[in-house]
């Protein structure tokens, strides 16, 4: 006597899962995905902010590629094909927008994102890598940020890039040939667009990629980071979840309402707010004079308005060399604060860096605020 | 180490005083030398460093003659060919020594014509200076000064057209000065408030004519009544054309009324507007013609106003629309370029109106009012397109809302 067909009680995702797991053995990955647990505590809220980032990532990515089926590179063509976008294609408007949103969303939410694992101490060890990664993909954030501000070619981007690009002039030895890298030439031509779309669709996509499955990968090995106070604490009195289903089912929720907002801004802003603008404008013209307020992506501000602030010489050097040193010096210390702070390894708190830390939040959130305000 | 600072510092200070305080002489001839140091500080010495003639490398002897390389005055005037300070009645014909030398002036200003002298002595100026012998009318210096004379380009001079009503103004806008006359002086402060002296006085619009445009520069006269089309047809070369081609004009002529200025006046002509025309009361066209004349000329001109005005309202009506559209945060990149059409068709409508004739002027204003409405309808559409984009974001809206509410449910039932 035969028994009951056990396909015919299955469900289509289950047969489908069967059909796979058969395949790839990924119970396996599901079983391990399952027994992976997530720390619950006063600050849990903040392990959602890197499946934020990941998912304005994925937005970007996936908007970009639409885009891409219009923007032709180059100084004839960039401005009028994205006006094409914007005015013609349909939809294209919101896929402009929602690029432009997410991208200035991805490098809030990362910042936000860096700032929290600092205060929470979560770069000590074991996750000094994880730590060094995700400052990698903020700064390769950055990159894709200042190399796609330039290429709709309008007349803002012209001469901020121009701006940006001459920064780079005032570095010892290499500056001038580093411009000329970076420019294509001597000045912001249509060669520049070549170099940053080939930079922004091409190079930085497939660094980008590389590095975040590097991160993901850290990070799923090593879990989420425990408080530095949960030291000592008995096992059982430790809280969590369980990853799957119940932290991703979260991180899925917070992405739909990211979606939502996203959604929100794009049609009702489709050039964005205040700061954070991206309208197009005139297109980009070399002979025309500077418009009155040239800046950078708000993001680059704080930079930007500190090395204005410096005198044009300052002890033996250039004021804007200076500035150079003082940023590169800075970000040095900030990178390698996992093996300088000692403590953390001890899993001790460290009072000196978290002001410093706070320093560090001070000076960038004036020196924005100033450089809005004094432009 | 505090001394050495100090020291250093006063070495500083010393430099600075040394560069900064001391005016150099534009000139290191004899003449400037003593005249530098012995006349007022708007005397000739002080003056001459803008001088064309300095910078050209000409010198005083050049003009007032006599040997600069001595030092005593009267050795200077007992010196050969010394001529001196020109009597003002003389000053023309001492001007003109080298500018009506047509060799002399190929040798140094090739560009400059050299038949000033004779357009001067047709001028009002000219003829009353040779026969009147009047000490008070302008002669060369009172235009270009005597020593700081400079080209008509350069923003310092006194005949860079910005700076020439205050030129001209300064007699003719002087009430005591033109008293024995008769002649108007309030031509500068009618000229400020004209369309002209706006664009260029206050836009800078080198463009706009000065008074010399319209009045000549060397032969300065009143335009009469015959040139006056001739004279604004210049730049008015299509207006001036359609005119000739009116009944206007041999109306006005059988009337002895000047052609341009009969209706937009003279030195305050105001920016024109379409409800200039009409034959209501206050209107420009009611001075001549009634309304209640049953005539062919008054239909035509409550054609013209009522074309001028359905074109106005329909460009007004477009442009709103695309404001609408705009402040949505829509393009309107390529509308507001079609807009700037409209503008030019209005232009040129309104630049018809000199044929007065209805009927030329009736195919622009029609093409003008299509190409508004095709404005208005894209501008439609456009804040329609926002109203769709508000909609669909709804409908999404509420579709991720769902989700995220089913999603919420899960998570509830998980814990």
């Amino acid at each position: 006597m035969q028994g009951p067909d056990p396909r015919k009680k299955q469900s289509l995702p289950q047969r489908l899962y069967r059909w796979a797991d058969t395949r790839f053995s990924i119970g396996d990955l599901v079983d391990y995905m399952s027994h992976k647990t997530v720390p619950i505590h006063g600050h849990s809220i903040f392990y959602y902010l890197g499946g934020l980032t990941l998912f304005l990532f994925l937005i970007q990515v996936g908007t970009g590629i639409l885009l891409l089926m219009y923007y032709r590179p180059g100084a004839d063509s960039a401005y009028e094909s994205v006006r094409f976008i914007v005015s013609e294609v349909s939809f294209g408007w919101l896929i402009r927008s929602l690029h432009s949103w997410s991208a200035n969303l991805m490098i809030f939410v990362a910042f936000l994102h860096m700032f929290t694992v600092f205060f929470t101490q979560a770069y000590r060890k074991p996750r000094e890598m994880t730590w060094f990664t995700g400052m990698a993909l903020l700064g390769l954030g950055m990159a894709f940020g200042f190399s796609g501000y330039l290429l709709p070619w309008n007349e803002l981007s012209f001469f901020a890039t121009r701006v940006g690009t001459g920064m780079v002039h005032a570095l010892p030895f290499v500056g001038d040939y580093l411009m000329q890298v970076l420019r294509g030439g001597d000045e912001v031509t249509g060669a520049t667009i070549g170099r940053f779309f080939g930079l922004h669709v091409a190079i930085l996509p497939a660094v980008f990629t590389l590095v975040i499955a590097v991160h993901l990968l850290f990070v799923q090995r090593q879990g989420m980071s425990e408080p530095i106070d949960w030291e000592g604490k008995p096992q059982g009195e430790k809280k969590t979840i369980k990853f799957f289903p119940n932290f991703l089912y979260r991180d899925l929720l917070l992405w739909l309402l990211a979606l939502n907002v996203l959604a929100l801004l794009a049609v009702f802003f489709p050039d964005g707010i205040g700061v954070v603008h991206w309208p197009l404008g005139q297109k980009a013209d070399p002979f025309t004079p500077p418009p009155p307020v040239i800046r950078p992506e708000w993001y680059f501000m704080f930079a930007f308005q500190a090395l204005k602030f410096l005198p044009a010489h300052l002890l033996f050097i250039e004021g804007e060399l200076f500035g150079i040193i003082f940023f590169g010096l800075g970000g040095l210390i900030w990178l390698m604060i996992p093996f300088l702070d000692k403590n953390s390894n001890l899993n001790r708190r460290s009072p000196v860096f978290m002001w410093f830390g706070v320093l560090v939040v001070a000076f960038i959130v004036v020196m924005t605020i100033l450089g809005y305000l004094l432009e | 180490m505090k001394t050495i600072l100090l020291v250093f510092t006063e070495l500083l200070l010393l430099w600075a005083g040394i560069t900064g305080s001391v005016v150099p002489a534009p000139s290191q001839s004899n003449c400037v030398k003593c005249h530098f140091d012995n006349e007022e500080e708007n005397g000739p010495a002080h003056q001459i460093g803008r001088d064309i003639h300095q910078q050209s490398g000409l010198g005083c002897p050049d003009c007032h003659g006599g040997n600069s390389a001595l030092d005593d005055m009267d050795a200077v005037r007992a010196s050969s060919g010394y001529r001196g300070v020109p009597d003002r009645l003389e000053i023309p014909v001492f001007c003109s020594r080298c500018h009506s030398d047509a060799r002399y002036m190929h040798e140094h200003n090739p560009s400059l014509s050299v038949d000033q002298l004779e357009k001067y002595q047709t001028s009002v100026h000219g003829m009353r200076l040779a026969q009147k012998k009047d000490r008070k009318v302008a002669t060369c210096v009172s235009c270009h000064t005597a020593h700081s004379i400079g080209s008509a380009k350069l923003p310092y001079s006194s005949t860079y057209p910005p700076n020439l009503p205050i030129t001209c103004g300064h007699c003719h806008a002087d009430k005591a000065y033109m008293a024995e006359y008769g002649i108007p002086t309030d031509q500068l402060e009618k000229y400020t408030r004209s369309v002209h002296g706006i664009a260029l006085l206050e836009r800078g619009d080198l463009g706009a004519p000065a008074c010399n445009d319209c009045h000549g520069n060397h032969g300065a006269a009143p335009p009469g009544i015959a040139s006056l089309d001739a004279v604004c047809g210049l730049c008015h070369a299509i207006e001036s054309r359609l005119f000739d081609g009116s009944p206007h004009r041999p109306a006005f002529v059988a009337q002895g009324l000047p052609m341009c200025e009969t209706c937009h006046g003279n030195h305050e002509i105001a920016k024109p507007s379409d409800s200039l025309i009409g034959l209501a009361e206050g209107q420009l066209c009611a001075t001549c013609h009634a309304a209640d004349d049953q005539s062919k000329a008054s239909a035509d001109i409550l054609k013209v106003s009522a074309g001028l005005r359905s074109l106005s309202i329909a460009t007004d009506s477009a442009a709103h629309m695309l404001r609408m559209a705009g402040a949505k945060g829509m393009m309107i990149t390529d509308e507001e370029f079609m807009l700037k059409e409209v503008g030019q068709i209005r232009v040129q409508a309104r630049s018809t109106v000199h044929a007065f004739a209805a009927d030329s002027l009736t195919p622009k204003v029609e093409e003008g009012i299509t190409k508004a409405e095709d404005v208005r309808k894209r501008a439609v559409k456009l804040i329609e397109e926002y109203d769709f984009r508000r909609f669909g974001l709804g409908i999404a809206s509420i579709f991720i809302t769902l989700l995220a509410l089913g999603l919420y449910l899960k998570i509830r039932r998980l814990v």
